[in-house]
């Protein structure tokens, strides 16, 4: 493993030396801004032609969405919203290395990923609408729900990653979160159950470099994020965030050892959240425009359109093609999200416990009434 | 045979166990020690590793696995050691096992059950004495139950793990080694509602967990006296047996609410609340409280001047009456 221990001045090291687990110097990283590509004999790439552009094309869909929901926030249609903008390869090159008996378990930003999964993506939006808390059925995309308290959906991932050794079910829980989520105890705690149930979970973290307005060298002290791994006794590895083909091959590996049953492990992806942490948020009071350009020179997206065009993959068709896709699911997500109905506001009452009994008797009445009465003076 | 009520809820969880291979136990020392009070005693050995098990010692770990492991399809029983060490689970608990079902519509249940071995009067180090069910009868979307005698330590414990909803478990960790001739298994009232441990015609005593027998202990001072006390165990804390108090209160006329944990915002602030808004016609007196102090909880060599105890209740009946 070239990225282990690659130094020649020391020994070659036995397979249970703990300093496997720690990242390598460099990310890995197999395609330039430009689309060159730098082939890894220890990431080789098992994608068909049409898996690539399928990649590509599930980025832009992913922007166009993302882009689409600032917008209906703009027009007040949705209360808040958090974009993934320039995250785009690390969750759909992360995503797309899962089987669909996997499990995702994400955070509130994660929109590539969901999109790779078929979620509904105006149902979705109705968390930041404030119609409903959720409108898709986990477990028929083995997506979680959005979770906001940050990190905590890394338990759930360990547990269900548990559940799933125990009954020697092959499959793998992943979940995501961010540079600010590695400070949180919760995460913490998710990978030292994972490291010592051997759980098949993959602690994928998006290192966008900002937790609202806090930088990462305020974040944490460590080395660098997949440093944090060894403590758990799991490998830790670092991923050019923003190469969707090196991101799928860091995870795809990570994915199969954690399903052969050799354990969880923590994937560091450095991307960059280029939009405000959400639409509330005022990213000048914090970063500067110089930054922002820089960082918009290490665009996802085309990167891989460049490597299309390198490998003589795209052509105006294609073009026009994803663009009318990326569109017509826009459209979609705010036909379906403009002006949306909350429903029966009975609905409160509906899903709180599975057997109420005695719980709602009199308040479910009384608002019923409430109800009621405002149609009838209305 | 003599049961104690560490004994009953052991034997409910290993007979839960044996009814559904899905149950699991886990915690902190639940494993090969059998728990810091040995109500998991045995466990492991019978059901495995797998089964049973010793987690690392994280709460939130605890509580945040377990509700993975039910979305997986698992029904975990986790342990917390001490009533004191459950606030590092409280954000994992209100945020997301008492709310998911909900935000989910409906498409994730959560049926956990959450042990908790609670309140004082052991001589416990600090931490370790508390009495925390307010902050979760106050939560949405949880159940709290707290057996006050053998027989509902194995029926509710068994009730609780059969429960498609999120429980919480307070065990009431000074009446452990409280004794019964219960014969197990053994089945008991719903656990929704309240139960009158003792009839009387004076005054209704609401109490729960490990009030239920230092009101029966009143109920017999009382006797002394002349008074005719009436004794109601809770056992659902949510929800909460409204009719049930309602009636007893129509019955005698007086209430008083008993419990350990402090005033202010406890149980006995709701039971008050929902007593006068129901049955103020019949009230003969205000509702009145005989519970532990605002105040921290103290240290051990200080707690028999803290916890509630038959004068303290006696002193309220009196007053009661008084009226």
């Amino acid at each position: 493993m070239s990225e282990h221990g690659s130094d020649p001045t020391v020994a070659p090291r036995s397979e249970d030396d703990p300093r496997l687990l720690l990242p390598p110097d460099e990310p890995v990283h197999l395609l330039d801004p430009d689309g060159t590509e730098h082939p890894d004999a220890d990431h080789p790439l098992d994608l068909r032609d049409e898996q690539l552009r399928e990649l590509y094309r599930m980025m832009v869909v992913t922007r166009k969405v993302d882009r689409e929901a600032i917008n209906l926030q703009r027009q007040g249609q949705l209360g808040v919203y958090a974009s993934c903008m320039g995250q785009e390869a690390a969750q759909v090159g992360s995503a797309y290395a899962l089987e669909d008996d996997d499990w995702i378990f994400p955070s509130y930003r994660e929109l590539g990923a969901a999109l790779v999964r078929e979620v509904d993506a105006a149902g979705l939006l109705h968390l930041y609408r404030g119609t409903w808390l959720s409108d898709h059925d986990p477990y028929a995309h083995n997506f979680g729900l959005m979770s906001i308290p940050i990190g905590t959906q890394a338990l759930h991932a360990t547990g269900f990653g548990m559940g799933a050794r125990f009954d020697d079910n092959p499959i793998v829980a992943m979940t995501y979160f961010g540079d600010g989520g590695t400070s949180e105890g919760d995460p913490h705690e998710a990978m030292t159950f994972a490291g010592v149930q051997k759980a098949p979970v993959i602690f994928f973290v998006q290192n966008n470099q900002y937790a609202i307005s806090v930088p990462l060298d305020k974040q944490t002290a460590a080395p660098t994020l997949a440093h944090k791994a060894i403590g758990y006794g799991m490998p830790g590895y670092r991923v050019d965030g923003n190469d969707v083909l090196a991101t799928y091959a860091v995870t795809r590996r990570a994915v199969e050892r954690a399903r052969a049953g050799e354990g969880p492990a923590f994937i560091e992806a450095l991307t960059y959240r280029m939009e405000a942490h959400t639409t509330s948020d005022d990213p000048t009071r914090y970063r500067t425009k110089e930054e922002l350009d820089e960082a918009a020179k290490t665009d996802p997206i085309a990167r891989m359109k460049n490597l299309l065009i390198a490998r003589g993959l795209y052509d105006d068709d294609l073009e026009r093609e994803i663009d009318e896709q990326a569109q017509a699911v826009a459209t979609y997500v705010r036909d379906g999200i403009y002006d949306a109905d909350h429903g029966d506001p009975m609905e409160l009452f509906e899903h709180v416990y599975v057997d109420p009994t005695g719980h709602f008797d009199e308040q479910a009445a009384q608002l019923r009434a409430e109800l009621e009465g405002s149609e009838g003076g209305a | 045979m003599a049961v104690t009520l560490a004994q009953a809820i052991n034997q409910a969880l290993k007979d839960a166990m044996e009814a559904n291979d899905r149950v699991l136990m886990f915690g902190e020392d639940v494993g090969k020690l059998g728990g810091v009070f040995r109500v998991t005693d045995g466990l492991q050995d019978r059901f495995g590793e797998q089964r049973c098990f010793d987690t690392p010692l994280a709460e939130s770990g605890i509580i945040g696995t377990a509700i993975g492991l039910a979305m997986y399809g698992y029904r975990p029983i986790a342990e917390m050691q001490f009533d004191g060490f459950t606030y590092p689970a409280f954000e994992q608990i209100v945020s997301h096992l008492a709310k998911m079902p909900n935000r989910s519509r409906g498409t994730v249940t959560l049926p956990v059950t959450i042990r908790i071995p609670y309140g004082g009067g052991i001589g416990a180090v600090e931490h370790h004495s508390e009495s925390p069910e307010t902050y979760w009868a106050h939560t949405a979307g949880l159940k709290v139950m707290t057996p006050g005698t053998p027989e509902d330590g194995y029926a509710m414990m068994r009730a609780a793990i059969d429960s498609d909803d999120p429980v919480i478990f307070l065990e009431p960790k000074r009446r452990y080694w409280m004794k019964s001739d219960a014969d197990l298994p053994v089945e008991t009232e719903p656990t929704h509602r309240s139960v009158v441990r003792r009839e009387g015609s004076d005054v209704s005593l609401f109490c729960y967990g490990p009030m239920v027998r230092t009101a029966m202990e009143a109920a017999d001072a009382a006797a002394d006296e002349g008074w005719s006390l009436e004794v109601v165990d809770l056992r659902s804390l949510a929800p909460l047996d409204t009719q049930g108090i309602v009636a007893s209160v129509q019955r005698t006329g007086r209430a008083i609410v008993v419990h350990e944990a402090s005033s202010t915002l406890g149980m006995g602030a709701e039971i008050a609340a929902r007593i006068q808004e129901r049955a103020f016609y019949h009230l003969e007196a205000p509702v009145l409280r005989a519970t532990g102090f605002d105040t921290p909880y103290p240290p051990a060599k200080l707690e028999e001047y803290w916890l509630p105890d038959v004068d303290r209740i006696l002193d309220r009946v009196e007053r009661s009456l008084e009226y």
